[in-house]
């Protein structure tokens, strides 16, 4: 979330798009009824399905799964031609007036250095036209024809409300009324939020559609301000502090990133991490990559990393390729994995064509899971007739379970959707034989470097010198960690002007990453977490609830990455000037001769308006609706089809799937047609359930006790499939067999001429657990993942149904 | 023909120095006491849930779980119960023609001046209105009964039939009360008439007075003892004694 | 500090003194009571259809608290699970898809079903036992366990279909309005758990103006016919609805439009009682009068001699 749960009650318009907030995030949702109850704010829902949240808004427009960048784009061109836009804020704190080099364009859906056998781009023409100063050339008139803006609406000319409305099956008079409503939030004092989830990020152009609303928000000016934001609803209590902390195989904690192969040194690894400004005197935040780095590097190996040692470069892995989930399954899948170490994961239910998992976990010759409650993953080898139908006897990994703990029986933080960390105690000791994580890791990790002390082995280095300096080595501490992760001195630092004035002892904790030093002297686990346990103690403890003016900041209430911030980009809460653009919902303002306000600012406080972008983690300082080499698939969204689609790409009627994205050959392989599958599926949480875990607690089991499938009513009409009766559910790469739940909420829609039907699978139910047995939309779904992140394309593929008399029976 | 209608089979007139006349089987009192044990329990478990000025006798049943639970069963033996005497009886409770002159008579009947009224069988009509009112009235009773029995048939009605069932069942419940108070008045009224369900038999004379056709008809019909066949079933004097009283 | 309105407290740790009791009830079932002393302010549970997004947390904190749990059942087409409120489970989210024939949009009308806590109450009405439903003078209607004989008369005296009975322990079950917790001055289990305040706890008063502003709010996204649902047919109640088509609450899976204690019973509690009693002391009293004017009917030694010679008749 660029802002907070809290803040959403300041919005005029929430756009619930790409997720099911009410369903999923029902306490959260709290504030979207608190902004409708209290400010009249309205509620758009654009779903394939009419959802619980659907259910509260105002308006409902369906969608087919899969096309909601030509939703946005559409929606993009009609704020351009109907002169919805925010100028000031796109003149000032958007890219749109600067200029892209010549040589760059766009055709046919691709656009220039397409690689169609590396399914890759050569992006070195997407980038913007720079003067001899080394910075980029803008036209503030927006007239250039190779300035962003233009580029954008010549971009976006295509996407007219018919073409919108054959791609997407929305009605063309429910995609024009919701045209209308977010056009009038391009008012200075109007804003809008966007709630998304799991609904846009599982597409195989996942990134690109959430950035298409980012576009929208920041041509809105919707961006910094309260009430506005791109709101990520995270999916676990803790997601947002898995990517904080890098738990993704190339990065490390706080978004910096592993190196590749072609960086062999430590200076080879920094030259492309350089990020001057592209702008005159703008501040790019992320100039300061290398104190983050080295400061990382000292917490990693302490003393064992020195400025000779190039601060241990050498002792991190070099990646030849990202190890995405997706890619390390299929290397399972192929015997290439020996091992597979699995915390607080379930991927047999977790990851796309079961299957597929199946076989790759029966190639492993160990298997350890570490998680509290027992999972399908590691129980994968055990027959349980048609709901694992596996041959326990030729399966030959060794699983080892390792009962670890949940949440309310261990101290520690959760980072929630909006940044904040909050600290949580125990409140209950573990049962049985259960031991919290930091114990297994603690045990696992004494024993393994003493194995290399004694062995020595290949590589000891990185192991051996890690720096494990806890006060019971075996079991580190929350308030250890976290102290850790907020990084200390290593030294007396003193004021650069002044050596001898000491700013911060040695061994004293760093007060935010202001204080990360690239010289070696200060140690940080994370650097986006600095400032969360400082000497003034644990922030993330803090229980007050006190927010004058009624602003929903609650700045005091927890702790919020970075350095207490609870709405990122808030320099844009005001016009060039300083003054806020809304005076009833103000935030940040310039008093003359510094900025002031509810939050912390996210420039430099005495940084003169008119003089730094608002957006300091980019070069420009802008808000990007032209993204430079960043993106894997475009820099500017394009529409295309899932993989599986029931109908042609009708922009680039050639290109399959997003054309940018990796796909195995054993995956492509397993593809289905819409010949074979007429209809289109997606996947969804519920929620009496959350995931995998409570199906485990009688009373959630007895909410929502069955596996079951969502189909419309003109579908099982013309299927002859009556309500809560059985039926059968099969895509090219499984089967499942599920009570039908036969719906209004359902509509078939019209694309390109042709008659669509969804149908809706919730993801809830596996082999173990309180509930009666079910399976998962994973037996059936394909292997591609997002081109830039990898997130497997869960939310729309093919599939074909059929009744049945009732489920197979259990031998 | 017409002695089918008139007599049971078993009855049997015993002549001697005083005549006695068997009214009820062994078996018949037996099924009549056991249906009027149940009657009397239902009564009293079912006024106990009915007004709550009479809650207190629910405490005769150890409490109204108890009365809640065991009335419904006790209904369900009561219509078996009366099933077997429903089968023993139906015929002679058939209406007659001087059925009618007699309920026309019905205010001599009150004033005990049997003179005016005609010679009657077995049962008089208002013994055969007891019986007849008995029947429907039981009928209502099991079905709404089983109606409002959640324990077992909750399911099986909606709550506005449950409505009307109470409000029958209370009816019905009420009515077969006033139903037994006649009855048993009767049986105090008329002096002689326990000995039928107690001993199983009535003197010649009570029969006489009550019921000439049925005596007649057990006398023309040849069921008669003349102390030949086997002994009879009580000493002589008993009956006399319960005659004079 | 930002509050919600009608934010309920947290729990207290140190013991606190209830605030109501025995001494503050109105009615009781089959029994006659003195009018309390003081009258409690009337509470009430306010239940905004248009904020209720259907999570059912309301139903695993009813659980929770009151210590029950439902069986894991089937699913058999529908959100409403389990399929009918049940001796564990005293309150239901009921789902309901409804084609609004003036727009021909779906609505997904989801209303939370349980006790109305009725000013008139019909299951008190209805009950035969002593003390087994009793009424306190802030509104609450709650059940008596100990008391309880299972009978089954609540149901069909409850005008909403609300009670049911255990098939274990024979005793009838509702929503409490968790009496238990108001009595130490919490809210319901229900309402503290809701996480859009959909359902709000208050003074009857209260809770009567905030659906005002609600039903405004929801007369300004048109719906012209949001109305307040707090039937005066049973007195009004103590849980209320906010409808977003008040006029038609039927369509909220059968909710009564016009509720009242129906006829049937009001004749079944009422005259039937009396008439019932009457016809029976009647019916003594006649036994009685006639026994004193016309005595016994008594067999005269004639007629043994008629019936002696009768037998004795050779014709015979």
């Amino acid at each position: 979330m660029t802002n907070s749960w809290t803040d959403i009650k300041n919005t005029d318009l929430a756009i619930i798009m790409g997720g099911n907030a009410a369903e999923a995030h029902p306490c959260g949702f709290k504030w979207v009824t608190e902004a409708k109850a209290n400010r009249g704010a309205r509620l758009i829902v654009v779903d394939p399905r009419y959802t619980r949240s659907a259910a509260v808004a105002d308006y409902y427009a369906p969608i087919r799964q899969g096309t909601d960048i030509a939703f946005l784009l559409g929606l993009i061109n009609w704020l351009m031609a109907n002169n919805k836009v925010q100028w000031e804020y796109v003149k000032s704190f958007t890219n749109a007036p600067y200029l892209v080099q010549e040589g760059f364009g766009y055709q046919d859906g691709l656009f220039t250095g397409y690689d169609e056998v590396k399914r890759d781009y050569d992006r070195s023409t997407w980038n913007y036209e720079l003067g001899p100063d080394g910075y980029v050339i803008s036209d503030e008139t927006l007239e250039h024809p190779r300035c962003v803006w233009s580029l954008l609406k010549q971009h976006v000319a295509q996407y007219t409300p018919e073409l919108v409305s054959r791609i997407t099956g929305t009605p063309k008079d429910k995609f024009l009324k919701v045209c209308e409503m977010v056009g009038e939030c391009s008012a200075p004092d109007k804003t809008m939020t966007s709630m998304y989830a799991l609904g846009w990020t599982q597409h195989s152009k996942g990134s690109q559609n959430i950035r298409t609303m980012a576009m929208i928000q920041l041509i809105l000016g919707n961006i910094g301000v309260r009430g506005g934001g791109m709101n990520a609803l995270r999916g676990h209590s803790n997601i947002q502090g898995l990517t904080d902390m890098g738990l993704m195989s190339n990065l490390l904690p706080g978004y910096l990133t592993l190196p590749f192969e072609t960086e062999p040194t430590f200076e080879k690894y920094m030259s492309t991490r350089g990020y001057k400004p592209l702008r005159p005197d703008q501040t790019s935040y992320w100039q300061n990559y290398k104190s983050f780095f080295v400061s990382f590097q000292k917490s990693m190996w302490g003393a064992a990393a020195t400025a000779e040692n190039d601060w241990s470069y050498d002792w991190l892995p070099k990646l030849d390729v990202a190890y995405d989930i997706i890619r390390a399954f299929n290397l399972m899948f192929e015997g290439k994995v020996n091992g597979y170490v699995c915390q607080g994961f379930n991927p047999l239910l977790a990851f796309p064509n079961r299957a597929k998992c199946t076989a790759a976990l029966s190639k492993l010759k160990f298997l350890v899971t570490i998680d509290p409650l027992q999972t399908e993953t590691s129980r994968f080898w055990e027959n349980h007739g048609p709901h694992n139908d596996v041959d326990t006897a030729s399966i030959q990994t060794e699983v080892f379970q390792l009962p670890s703990t949940c949440f309310a029986e261990d101290d520690g933080s959760l980072t929630n959707s909006g940044r904040w960390l909050q600290w949580h105690w125990a409140a209950s000791t573990p049962p049985g034989e259960a031991q919290r994580d930091t114990w297994i890791l603690g045990q696992l990790f004494t024993r393994i470097r003493d194995l290399y002390r004694q062995e020595g082995g290949a590589f000891p280095d990185p192991i051996v010198n890690l720096n494990w300096s806890y006060e019971d080595p075996d079991y580190p501490t929350a308030d250890e960690l976290a102290k850790e992760i907020n990084g200390s001195a290593l030294e007396d630092l003193t004021d650069p002007a002044d050596a001898t004035k000491v700013t911060l002892a040695k061994g004293k904790q760093v007060p935010s990453f202001a204080a990360l030093r690239d010289d070696g002297k200060t140690a940080c686990g994370c650097w986006i977490y600095s400032g969360c346990f400082t000497e003034a103690g644990n922030q993330m403890a803090r229980r007050d609830n006190a927010d004058p003016d009624d602003t929903g900041i609650y700045s005091k209430w927890t702790w919020s990455w970075p350095v207490n911030r609870r709405i990122l980009y808030n320099r844009a809460s005001a016009d060039v000037k300083g003054d806020p653009w809304d005076r009833t919902r103000k935030l940040l303002w310039w008093e003359g001769s510094k900025w002031t306000g509810f939050d912390v600012p996210d420039i430099a406080p005495t940084a003169k308006p008119g003089v730094v972008g608002p957006f300091i983690m980019n070069e420009e300082g802008t808000g990007r609706l032209f993204v430079r080499g960043m993106m894997r698939d475009g820099p500017f969204p394009v529409h295309y089809e899932p993989f599986e689609a029931p109908i042609a790409n009708l922009i680039a009627p050639k290109i399959r799937g997003n054309p940018a994205s990796r796909v195995f050959k054993y995956d492509w392989e397993q593809f289905g047609d819409v010949a074979e599958f007429p209809y289109v599926a997606t996947s969804y949480r519920l929620t009496e359930h959350f995931h995998y875990w409570t199906k485990h607690a009688q009373i959630n089991a007895s909410l929502q006790p069955e596996f079951f499938v969502e189909i419309g009513e003109e579908l099982a009409k013309e299927k002859n499939i009556p309500n809560g009766s059985w039926v059968r559910v099969w895509s090219k790469r499984g089967s499942v067999e599920a009570v039908a739940l036969v719906t209004k909420r359902i509509r078939p829609m019209l694309c390109d001429g042709k008659v669509q039907h969804v149908i809706g699978m919730p993801l809830h139910w596996g082999f173990i657990g309180e509930t009666k047995k079910g399976y998962g939309p994973n037996s059936l779904t394909p292997v591609v993942g997002d081109a830039n992140s990898e997130t497997p394309e869960f939310k729309a593929w093919l599939v074909n149904v059929e009744p049945i008399t009732g489920p197979t029976p259990v031998a | 023909m017409s002695e089918r209608y008139e007599i049971d089979p078993s009855d049997e007139v015993h002549v001697g120095e005083r005549v006695t006349v068997d009214r009820y089987t062994k078996a018949a009192r037996l099924n009549h006491w056991l249906t009027a044990a149940c009657l009397v329990l239902l009564a009293i478990s079912g006024l106990a849930m009915f007004h709550p000025d009479l809650f207190f006798l629910s405490a005769l049943f150890g409490g109204g779980q108890n009365t809640r639970a065991i009335h419904p069963w006790i209904g369900v033996v009561l219509f078996f119960s009366f099933g077997g005497l429903f089968l023993r009886f139906w015929r002679l409770n058939l209406w007659r023609p001087e059925d009618g002159t007699w309920m026309r008579r019905l205010y001599d009947v009150l004033i005990n001046k049997e003179d005016n009224l005609p010679e009657l069988g077995k049962y008089n009509a208002g013994q055969k209105i007891v019986f007849w009112g008995m029947s429907l009235l039981i009928l209502i009773l099991i079905v709404t009964g089983l109606a409002i029995w959640n324990q077992y048939f909750s399911e099986y009605t909606t709550v506005e039939q449950k409505r009307y069932a109470l409000i029958l069942h209370s009816a019905a419940a009420v009515t077969i009360i006033c139903v037994w108070i006649v009855h048993v008045y009767a049986a105090i009224w008329v002096k002689g008439t326990f000995s039928a369900m107690i001993q199983g038999y009535v003197t010649g004379g009570w029969a006489w007075k009550h019921h000439r056709k049925w005596l007649k008809a057990l006398v023309s019909g040849k069921h008669v003892d003349d102390g030949k066949a086997a002994p009879a079933p009580a000493p002589a004097g008993k009956p006399g004694q319960a005659a004079a009283e | 500090m930002t509050t919600f309105e009608y934010e309920l407290p947290n729990p207290q740790t140190e013991d606190v003194k209830t605030v109501f009791g025995q001494q503050d009830l109105i009615r009781r079932s089959a029994s006659t009571i003195e009018p309390p002393a003081r009258q409690l302010t009337p509470m009430a549970k306010l239940i905004d259809v248009s904020k209720c997004i259907g999570c059912k947390a309301c139903q695993a904190a009813c659980l929770e608290w009151n210590d029950k749990r439902a069986p894991v059942g089937e699913n058999v087409g529908t959100y409403t699970i389990p399929p009918d409120l049940s001796p564990q489970m005293f309150t239901l989210m009921r789902f309901t898809e409804w084609i609004n024939p003036e727009t021909d949009n779906l609505e997904w009308l989801i209303r939370k079903d349980g006790c109305m806590h009725c000013a008139d109450p019909g299951c008190l009405k209805a009950c035969p036992a002593p003390g087994a439903i009793v009424q306190y003078s802030n509104g609450i209607v709650d059940f008596d366990h100990e008391r309880c004989i299972g009978c089954g008369y609540c149901v069909a005296g409850c005008p909403f279909n609300i009670p049911r009975i255990s098939k274990t322990d024979h005793r009838a079950y509702k929503c409490t309005l968790c009496s238990d917790r108001m009595a130490i001055g919490q809210g319901p289990a229900c309402a503290k758990s809701c996480p859009t305040h959909a359902i709000v706890f208050g003074t009857k008063a209260e809770m009567t103006e905030h659906a005002e502003t609600r039903i405004k709010d929801l007369k300004s996204r048109g719906y012209q016919n949001a109305g307040l649902y707090d039937p005066p047919g049973v007195g009004g109640t103590h849980v209320m609805y906010v409808l977003q088509h008040a006029d038609k609450p039927e369509i909220y899976a059968d909710l009564p439009n016009n509720p009242v204690i129906s006829p049937v019973v009001n004749l079944w509690k009422g005259a039937a009682k009396y008439a019932g009693l009457a016809a029976m002391a009647g019916m003594v009293a006649f036994g009685v009068l006639h026994r004193f004017v016309e005595g016994p009917n008594r067999v005269t030694p004639k007629d043994e001699e008629e019936a002696k010679q009768l037998t004795e008749d050779p014709r015979s």
